[in-house]
């Protein structure tokens, strides 16, 4: 394979479902989780006679994101009728925009081993959700749960500028940031709330000529790690198949596969039946959307910083590296909350690396983000100024960080409690120094000596001195006082 | 059993037998009337029109259910409303008949087809919450053509309905059920839905009224829909201010409707039905007349009409509908396109009627569909389908669209000349039945001159203005400017007034 | 004359609109969809090609409802028409799943 050069072409389709209140044509709570058919009206579940009414929350956040996204947001938009027959679509067909998207033409950077890539936004267009099929354990018959039929849905079309497995991932990671940024979704990938669909092909070289395998599409990508897998697993059979069978673009068909996660392979999908003709035409329940440009003035006056410019921001200010500042700004609440415990006058190095360290730790254990861990900004800078200011050592913060998520007290007290406040006070510290000195006469003699053993001596010393101290000594101020009397 | 004797114990008396032929004759305005002062109980006029429904029904067909049981509970309750003193409303005690195709939860909604036959819909249509605001006690749900698809109620996937001025006739349709409801006096007032003539088209054959609103006047929420922006609903009546005081009630503003248009101000239509019409510009339409095929006896009818017309003082002026021949065509396509999508949902799934033995899910939908639909919604459906089909969307829907605009247009452009059109509601009066029903082509060329208003999305209004020879009710149709249905409801009331077709009952009913 | 419409695209047709047709129905559509197919091609009679489609009858625009969630109708009115139902779910022949 490897004597084969060739270049890959990958599109995505994104489909995010949006943080609103309600459905998006009825009022039937937007809410994952909640028992079978309860979250259901008669507007959902396509009862004869009912109509939709748009939500307005979701119409703006579609335009909060097609925004952010640098899109062209199209002044005159309607809704159209996608039709097919599936159990879990009650009318058989879906609210959707075909023709008329509410906006296009953007861009996304990414940046990809510190190289910027800018990635075009065909398109960015509102649709219904469809209700969900249980198959599991029942034999010959599905179960159908209505819960996310009408749940509004964001989709989101990249034109087919992806060159890699990788920057596809890295493309996924930008726009959940960004949505999550936005506030228009939590982009929770478990819950199903960002789907990935890659259009994947590849254009090879051989002898002078160039040959463009057929397109395949995967469906359904519930992960970056499965979006950034199956690539590299298309990628690869798609080599290999063309090298069998020569079939191109030209003269073989777009097909759609399936992902199976544990087998790590691509499976190729039986076609739905005449699934390509899906009669779209304008909805006449639904009334067309004008889009004024004060309205769309009023919703990017409320753009937050994206996640792009807050990311070089975090590095540049604070010295995060690339890495840590990615994770720290792809979610706004926890990037926000960094921010405000450092307004508190707290020392941002030490703050940065409490985020990196601890604190990104607790939150990875439990599967949630640092805002999420619930702890306040005040308690979170107290516990690095304690830090700054001597009060503890950053072992002992570590300790106190830990006790934080399950106490509402502050770290001082905590602190306390444990006995982990540093002693630096020198007349207390010169007791147990000349303690130690005493009892390890041996030890004194190496660390005055200089050569091989007196570095090592040195940090004995030191490390029974911070072990009589319980931990508490200053271990700065143990130094100098350990200095001073060995006479260095 | 209990029923009928309660029913008979109490039209018994003698004094009674007076009252039923005053109830007879009484229109829906004096009925509200004579109930709100105390000289009737709801009781008693609920007990009539069941007692008529009992006497005609059999052979007339008109109604899938009769709601006995809930309408007399109704009836007791606004008794007892005005005994304690209070208004239950304009409507107070006037029963209604409502086509099976609005959404009830009292009772199943059939779209008189197989595949919703023991259908219970979970909420109430927009119109039906208003009636029984209103004080209105739904007497039942009479017959239509299958999903309101049809213009003679032949293709009722539950029976036919026969015209009470000709049994061997058909009612017209879509809303054939609750056209002879009227016609046959088993109810005062009633409501059809209007798709491309389904309201207008009955009130000729029966020799009543019927009013197809503005698209957007009377909210479609709980509107079983077939095209979906032509459908509206309206109110069937023996006169004018029967019409009027049934759309006070059904007409304005509902959220949960897209397409209900919000108005600055409530019209009250009953109000301004006394103005005279002196100095109103009626316009006659050239291509109406033009085309073949009219029965010489309506276009002698409509030209008698039209002086009525002229002695109340309206001006007669001659416009030009240029794209009329077109209509039909246009209609065939919009109407059917958003039909196939709209009766998708139909599929054995969550709700309806489901094959009893499918082979698999696919056949779930195929069969139930198969089994469930009659021949004239498949039709309708497979057209629909194919013509919004990868090829042919263009050439068939798109064009469609544009001629939709050419005949809206040909609208605006004749209601700058004039303030009420003129037309005839049909070609022919009440044909017989079967006569049509293997030419769907030819059925429906019936609707040739009602369709045209469905597609501009103005109001249109049907009145009976003579009788043919044989003794057949001959339709006038009144076409207004969007939101204006004010007036043709004056226009026809000034008609009415000094005409007395309206109040002709058929023999068979008395 | 021609038919407008095949007999094969008529079976299409009603694959499409999930209706399973006897031979005898596709035969008898086939020649009912020609006539009117036939018919309707009156409308090419019209030059439109500067004239815009109204898909709306009425010419509204931005009707929107405020994001507010109100209670489902409870699972038991959801399902009270359902012809099959396990449970809180409708149930429905096994649907392929790969």
């Amino acid at each position: 394979m490897s004597d084969i050069a060739y270049k890959v072409i990958i599109g995505l389709e994104i489909h995010i479902q949006l943080a609103t209140e309600s459905k998006m044509f009825c009022s039937c709570p937007n809410h994952f989780g909640d028992p079978p058919n309860s979250n259901v009206c008669p507007v959902c579940m396509g009862s004869p006679g009912v109509l939709p009414v748009m939500n307005k929350k979701a119409y703006e956040y579609a335009v909060r994101t097609a925004l952010a996204l640098n899109c062209q947001i199209a002044k005159f938009t309607k809704w159209d009728r996608k039709s097919y027959y599936y159990p879990d679509l009650p009318k058989n067909y879906q609210i959707s925009q075909y023709d008329l998207p509410l906006s296009y033409d953007g861009l996304l950077e990414i940046s990809v081993n510190g190289e910027h890539k800018q990635i075009r936004i065909r398109r960015v267009h509102l649709e219904e959700d469809a209700g969900k099929l249980l198959h599991e354990g029942n034999v010959g018959f599905s179960q159908v749960d209505l819960n996310r039929t009408g749940a509004p849905l964001m989709e989101i079309v990249t034109e087919p500028d992806l060159s890699s497995a990788e920057e596809a991932r890295v493309f996924g990671a930008e726009l959940r940031a960004l949505v999550r940024t936005l506030g228009v979704s939590e982009a929770n990938m478990q819950e199903g709330h960002m789907r990935l669909e890659p259009n994947i092909n590849l254009a090879i070289q051989k002898d002078g000529k160039e040959y463009r395998t057929p397109i395949t599409e995967v469906k359904n990508l519930g992960s970056l790690r499965a979006l950034e897998r199956a690539i590299s697993y298309e990628i690869n059979r798609q080599i290999a198949d063309w090298q069998q069978t020569g079939i191109t673009l030209e003269t073989g068909t777009k097909s759609t596969r399936g992902w199976d996660d544990n087998q790590g392979v691509t499976v190729l999908q039986r076609e739905k039946e005449e699934a390509h003709d899906y009669r779209y035409f304008p909805d006449p329940d639904l009334v067309p959307v004008v889009v004024e440009q004060l309205w769309v003035d009023e919703i990017k006056k409320n753009l937050p910083e994206l996640p792009m410019i807050r990311r070089v921001r975090f590095r540049k200010d604070f010295g995060f590296n690339e890495k840590d500042a990615a994770t720290l700004v792809e979610d706004r609440e926890t990037a926000d909350l960094f921010e405000n415990a450092l307004t508190l006058g707290t020392p941002v190095k030490t703050l940065c690396n409490h985020f990196i360290g601890f604190w990104s730790m607790h939150a990875n254990q439990r599967n949630i983000t640092i805002a999420q861990l619930g702890i306040s900004a005040q308690r979170i800078a107290m516990l690095a100024k304690m830090v700054g200011e001597g009060k503890i050592n950053p072992t002992a913060a570590a300790v106190i960080a830990e006790k934080m998520l399950v106490c509402t007290d502050d770290p001082q007290v905590i602190a306390e409690r444990e006995k982990l406040i540093q002693v630096s006070d020198v007349s207390a510290l010169e007791t147990i120094i000349d303690e130690v000195l005493a009892a390890n006469p041996k030890a004194m003699e190496d660390a005055r000596t200089p050569g091989k053993k007196q570095q090592k001596s040195v940090g004995f010393l030191l490390g029974q001195v911070m072990q009589k101290s319980r931990g508490q000594a200053n271990p700065q101020v143990v130094s100098e006082i350990l200095g001073r009397k060995i006479g260095n | 059993m209990d029923r009928f004797l309660k029913c008979r114990e109490c039209l018994q008396t003698k004094k009674m037998k007076n009252v039923i032929e005053d109830i007879l004759k009484m229109t829906a305005t004096e009925l509200v009337k004579d109930i709100k002062t105390g000289k009737l109980t709801a009781r008693q006029v609920v007990e009539f029109y069941l007692r008529q429904i009992e006497r005609c029904d059999r052979e007339m067909g008109a109604f899938i259910s009769i709601l006995d049981d809930h309408a007399r509970t109704d009836a007791d309750k606004i008794d007892s409303r005005i005994a304690a003193g209070e208004n239950p409303g304009p409507l107070s005690g006037l029963p209604i008949a409502i086509k099976d195709n609005m959404c009830t939860d009292f009772a199943p909604t059939t779209c008189a087809s197989k595949i919703l036959i023991d259908y219970r819909p979970p909420y109430n249509a927009h119109v039906v919450e208003q009636l029984q605001k209103a004080g209105a006690i739904v007497i039942g749900k009479t017959n239509l053509d299958e999903f309101a698809m049809g213009s003679s109620t032949e293709n009722s996937g539950i029976k036919i309905t026969r015209n009470p001025w000709a049994p061997d006739r058909v009612p017209g349709g879509s809303s054939g059920g609750s056209g002879v409801a009227v016609a046959a006096r088993m109810a005062p007032v009633s409501l059809g839905s209007d798709t491309g003539g389904s309201i207008r088209l009955p009130a000729a054959f029966c020799g009543i009224c019927g009013l197809k609103p503005t698209y957007g006047r009377v909210s479609r929420y709980g509107l079983v829909a077939y095209g979906s922006s032509l459908d509206q609903i309206g109110p069937f009546g023996c006169d004018a201010r029967d019409i009027a005081l049934v759309l006070n009630t059904i007409a304005g503003y509902d959220h949960r409707d897209s397409t209900s248009v919000p108005l600055e101000h409530a019209a009250d239509f009953t109000a301004a039905m006394e103005k005279p019409i002196a100095g109103l510009k009626i316009g006659i339409v050239k291509e109406y007349h033009a085309q073949g095929g009219i029965d010489p006896e309506i276009t002698q009818a409509i030209e008698q009409a039209i002086k009525v017309f002229e002695q109340s003082g309206a001006k007669i002026i001659d416009v030009d509908l240029p794209h009329t021949d077109y209509a039909v065509a246009c209609y065939y396509l919009v109407a059917t396109a958003e039909a196939s999508s709209n009766l998708a949902r139909y599929d054995g799934v969550h709700y309806g009627y489901r094959t009893p033995n499918p082979t698999d899910y696919i056949d779930v939908y195929s069969s139930s569909r198969a089994e469930g639909f009659g021949d004239e919604v498949k039709r309708r459906i497979m057209l629909g389908t194919y013509v919004l089909s990868a090829g042919y969307y263009d050439a068939y829907y798109l064009k469609a669209l544009k001629v939709r605009t050419l005949i809206k247009q040909d609208f605006d452009k004749v209601f700058e000349k004039v303030d009420v059109i003129c037309a005839p509601v049909a070609p022919t009066p009440a044909f017989k039945i079967g006569e049509k029903v293997n030419d769907p082509l030819t059925m429906y060329l019936s609707d040739i001159f009602t369709i045209s208003a469905n597609l501009a999305g103005i109001p249109a209004l049907a009145i009976p203005c003579g009788f043919t020879n044989n003794n057949l009710p001959i339709g006038l149709q009144l076409l207004g400017k969007h939101f204006d249905e004010e007036t043709l409801l004056r226009t026809a009331w000034d008609y009415q007034k000094k005409t007395d077709f309206h109040r002709q009952i058929p023999e068979m009913v008395k | 004359m021609t038919d407008a419409i095949t007999e094969q695209e008529v079976r299409h047709v009603a694959k499409l609109s999930r209706l399973k047709l006897t031979d005898e129905q596709v035969r008898q559509f086939t020649r009912q969809m020609s006539d009117i197919l036939a018919y309707v091609k009156k409308l090419n009679e019209l030059d439109t090609a500067n004239v815009k489609p109204t898909a709306h009858a009425a010419p509204l625009r931005n009707v929107f409802r405020e994001d507010k969630a109100a209670a489902g109708m409870g699972v038991e009115k959801v399902l009270q028409n359902a012809p099959d139902r396990d449970g809180p779910f409708f149930k429905v022949p096994r649907v392929l799943a790969d």
